[in-house]
């Protein structure tokens, strides 16, 4: 319980200065923070293996790829000149506006309990955080990963590939274009002229 | 004492409410990027809470399942910028109009 309190207020401070931050970098140490909050959130939630893979994919390979192209792009002039500024006249409607809209939700939520329907699959039961087959444990999360979920874990391979060849496409050289029926010819003369030398 | 549902989904509609904030009110695309991340984190947060209350796996594979769509979306993002700047040298979201959106 103060887990949660202690925890949440780091989560929104580090959001706002994520969002509020002057340069990129910044920014980027704040999502840090917030991303490591949310690990151990994921902890007492009994998500272990999702804490680790927080960790992991977001603190060790995006914030890492952001810090990498904020370097990229601030070696050669400085690449962020804010023009104008044209939302002086709307600033304060919208903050009103939003944190109206947010106090109600939270007002709205704030009582709700959660009730399991009849039809949710439960396999497990709650134990301490890193005892073998609780809820959330890395055996529990990998079985049902490898079996009744096994569908959407391939998805996942189609989307990081699908990720690649975008970015490979996008970032990339640019090669000169070679007409792959040409290319493909050659290769296949070249192969003829060999096998008919060998076989002299 | 286990903490309410409702906690959870307060805490997780402020962090949303904030990267939509940042995604409107920034105009440097990596902080705009960033703000995405963090309402990607907050439904993951969302899913988290509802896997632990039902007790139902579905909820943390489908968690895992954001984490990757996020991943991809900062990779293709990052090189959407990358090249942007490449031919552009200003990266501000309000002068780029290439789409004449």
């Amino acid at each position: 319980m103060i887990a949660f309190w202690v925890l949440g207020a780091i989560v929104i401070v580090s959001a706002v200065w994520t969002i509020t931050a002057r340069k990129p970098v910044y920014s980027v140490v704040a999502l840090l923070a917030n991303f490591a909050a949310l690990a151990v959130l994921y902890v007492t939630l009994s998500a272990e293996f999702l804490a680790v893979m927080q960790i992991i994919v977001y603190s060790g390979a995006i914030l890492v790829l952001f810090v990498f192209v904020i370097a990229l792009l601030s070696s050669g002039v400085a690449p962020f000149s804010a023009g104008p500024n044209r939302l002086k006249g709307i600033l304060v409607p919208a903050v009103v506006v939003v944190l109206a809209a947010l106090g109600f939700l939270i007002y709205a939520t704030a009582g709700v309990t959660a009730v399991a329907p009849g039809s949710v699959h439960t396999t497990s039961s709650v134990g301490p955080v890193g005892s073998a087959g609780v809820f959330g444990s890395v055996a529990d999360f990998g079985k049902a990963l490898f079996t009744v979920q096994l569908l959407p874990f391939e998805i996942t391979a189609l989307i990081l590939m699908v990720a690649v060849i975008g970015v490979v496409l996008l970032a990339g050289d640019r090669v000169p274009y070679v007409p792959t029926r040409k290319r493909a010819a050659e290769v296949e003369r070249s192969m003829r002229e060999a096998i008919l030398r060998g076989g002299e | 004492m286990p903490v309410a549902i409702g906690n959870y989904i307060a805490l997780s509609a402020v962090m949303f409410f904030l990267g939509v904030a940042g995604v409107l009110l920034r105009r440097n695309p990596l902080v705009t990027l960033m703000s995405i991340e963090l309402m990607f984190n907050a439904a993951n947060l969302l899913f988290m809470a509802f896997a632990r209350a039902w007790l139902a796996n579905a909820g943390q594979v489908f968690a895992f399942l954001v984490i990757t769509v996020a991943a991809a979306e900062a990779a293709i993002g990052l090189a959407i910028v990358v090249t942007t700047f490449r031919d552009e040298k200003n990266v501000d979201v309000d002068e780029i109009r290439l789409m004449r959106g």
